[in-house]
């Protein structure tokens, strides 16, 4: 068994500034695509000429999924799984169940109470038994290693009162990348049941806090969109804070305290290595990147005074984008680019105000009660979520004109929000009154499903990145 | 506060403390227990007293000086303020070697990078003040800790007016 190790891809950084880096950790190394399979239809039996069917679209959250484990060709060993192909199946099938399970829209039956199909079934499945159970929707799969140690995994969903495939694709992974294949399909699945764009491929940048309020260690930290495959980039010894991932997941925008001042550095995943996003020796914070990854936005504080800037992702001059003795900061694009929504308290208190991407055309757009900060556009392009001050901070939503504004969350102190690359969830963190203990929370469109991100230790400032390709 | 009467202050050179009056925090006074002196570093005041050029020795002389506060979402220089920066401004007189981080603070209740940014306009207040008492720039520097450094853990209102602070520590 060889496992496969992608060799780190050199990137030719054009930053001007190479930083010397004092609190990172050894760097993960950057991943790549999952290959699609055309799900192995010599392998797997699969059959030919399915009829798509649409099953109703109206009922489908009270949906009852069965996903017992995915089989395996032959039992062989991987690195993904001590016990080998047949227990990896059992654990892809479990992935899959806590996915759909946690964001409340389905009620999916896991792999553990539910009788496990042969090989040969996963194209053939046993209807009648399926629906003896009261099973709606039917999940199978499989598992091959194949002879380079990849891993190809098949994803199957079934409707079994029609008795027909809704929808099959499969994928070639290396065995670590095996919770991306469990992602794949629950991405696969969601979006066949619902209409709307996956979002389960995806990772998440985020402040892991330990120690006391008054000595609190913030250290860089990356995980799955599940809270799995964490990772601690930084070190500890310097404060990080408001992380944001490049679209192409190469890079992580952050504020670092590691020379002492609040500095924004780009770092880079595949090598490990850091730079300034501008020299400058004022303070730099609130780093966001444009759709296209071409250009990054910072606020700086000049004298005191702090503005809005936006330099390229390449390095060079940066432009400012707001002139104001109030202050502007942060910044969140629309999807096309061509807008910016930012805070400002250039009316006395912190409000939304959007702008177009060069700057021009300042307008407020927020006059309900209480105050409007860190504003994120949805990936949609239709909503804008942010943080709510009106005594407590909640998270809420408007649209792109300040109107329509909903109320997502109850919590003592909950901000900075951040959306799933699909715009129907929104992360965010919840600070406990008193202890300053906090955590990463997520909570649908409807404010209905609400939960808490499993973290090892305490986490802030959630970053969630793209669907990944 | 008046230009005038705090560089006339300055001119007067007492190294005396008596200016400088702790100064109440807006809302609630602190609470009566001992609170830690924020950003002090060094020993407290020693049989043989605190070398020149330790936040000790700073400490010493000013007091709770050290540290001005400020109301919510405010950064401005009140009366009260003024007097903890003209006690400080005596001192970085008699001592020029001395230089100095004045650190800006939010309380818990506001966004993190907007608190940076409040942070920021607090410490570059004082430090405004300072050089309108005299005290050379360049032996200022700031840095803004926004609300990640808090002095007071209660949430409510007497530990946020105690976090609503700059202040001056000195560099060793």
């Amino acid at each position: 068994m060889k496992p496969l190790f992608l060799a780190a891809l050199l990137f030719t950084t054009t930053m001007p500034v190479a930083v010397m880096a004092q609190d990172l950790g050894a760097p993960i190394g950057e991943d790549g695509p999952v290959e699609a399979a055309t799900t192995d239809a010599s392998q797997a039996q699969a059959e030919e000429g399915i009829s798509f069917t649409v099953t109703d679209e109206s009922a489908w959250s009270d949906i009852g999924i069965a996903i017992p484990s995915f089989a395996t060709d032959r039992e062989r060993p991987t690195p993904a799984n001590e016990a080998g192909t047949g227990a990896l199946g059992r654990e892809i099938a479990r992935v899959i169940t806590a996915n759909l399970r946690n964001n409340g829209l389905f009620k999916p039956v896991g792999p553990d109470s539910l009788p496990q199909p042969e090989f040969p079934q996963i194209t053939a499945p046993a209807f009648s038994a399926w629906s003896g159970r009261g099973a709606e929707m039917l999940v199978h799969g499989y598992v091959r290693a194949r002879d380079d140690g990849r891993l190809v995994v098949g994803c199957y969903l079934y409707d079994v009162a029609l008795q027909n495939e809704l929808v099959r694709e499969g994928w070639v992974v290396a065995p670590a990348d095996w919770r991306r294949a469990a992602h794949k399909c629950s991405d696969l699945i969601f979006s066949r049941l619902t209409g709307e764009s996956p979002f389960f491929d995806s990772r998440i940048a985020y402040i892991a806090e330990t120690g006391p309020k008054d000595r609190r260690v913030k250290r860089l930290a990356v995980m799955d969109s599940d809270g799995a495959n964490h990772r601690f980039l930084t070190l500890g010894s310097a404060t990080a804070l408001t992380p944001r991932y490049s679209p192409d997941y190469s890079k992580i925008l952050y504020l670092s305290y590691v020379d002492g001042n609040p500095r924004i550095y780009v770092y880079d995943i595949g090598t490990g290595k850091q730079t300034l996003v501008t020299e400058n020796r004022n303070p730099t914070i609130a780093p966001r990147w444009s759709p296209d990854g071409k250009s990054i936005l910072y606020s700086m504080g000049v004298a005191g005074n702090t503005d809005i800037y936006r330099v390229s992702a390449t390095g060079g001059a940066s432009i400012k984008l707001t002139d104001n003795p109030g202050i502007d900061v942060g910044g969140s694009y629309s999807p096309d680019g061509s807008k910016i929504v930012f805070e400002s308290d250039r009316s006395g208190s912190q409000q939304c105000y959007v702008m177009d991407a060069d700057g021009k055309n300042q307008r407020r757009i927020t006059f309900f009660g209480g105050r409007c900060a860190t504003p994120e556009w949805s990936p949609r392009g239709d909503q804008i979520a942010f943080t709510r001050i009106a005594g407590d901070f909640n998270v809420a939503v408007m649209n792109t004109s300040g109107g329509n504004m909903r109320v997502l969350t109850r919590g003592w102190q909950d901000e900075a929000p951040t959306w799933a690359p699909n715009g129907r969830i929104i992360q965010f963190f919840r600070t406990e009154k008193n202890t300053g203990r906090s955590g990463i929370w997520q909570v649908d469109l409807t404010g209905q499903n609400e939960r808490r991100l499993p973290t090892p230790v305490d986490a802030s400032d959630p970053a969630w990145g793209p669907i990944r390709p | 506060m008046n230009m005038k009467i705090a560089t006339i202050l300055l001119l007067a050179s007492t190294t005396a403390l008596a200016a400088c009056a702790k100064k109440a925090p807006e809302v609630l006074p602190p609470a009566p227990v001992e609170t830690p002196q924020p950003g002090q570093t060094g020993p407290q005041v020693q049989p043989t007293g605190p070398m020149v050029g330790t936040q000790a020795h700073f400490a010493a002389a000013v007091g709770s000086s050290t540290t001005i506060y400020f109301d919510t979402d405010r950064y401005n220089v009140d009366s009260q303020d003024a007097a903890a920066l003209q006690a400080q401004a005596q001192y970085f007189a008699r001592y020029p070697q001395v230089t100095f981080t004045i650190e800006g603070h939010a309380d818990e209740r506001g966004t993190r990078e907007y608190n940076l940014a409040l942070g920021e306009r607090r410490a570059n207040s004082a430090k405004s003040y300072l050089v309108s008492l005299g005290v050379d720039a360049n032996r200022i520097s700031v840095v803004s800790y926004g609300k990640e450094r808090p002095v007071a853990l209660a949430s409510d209102e007497s530990a946020w007016a105690q976090n609503r602070r700059a202040a001056s520590v000195v560099i060793n």
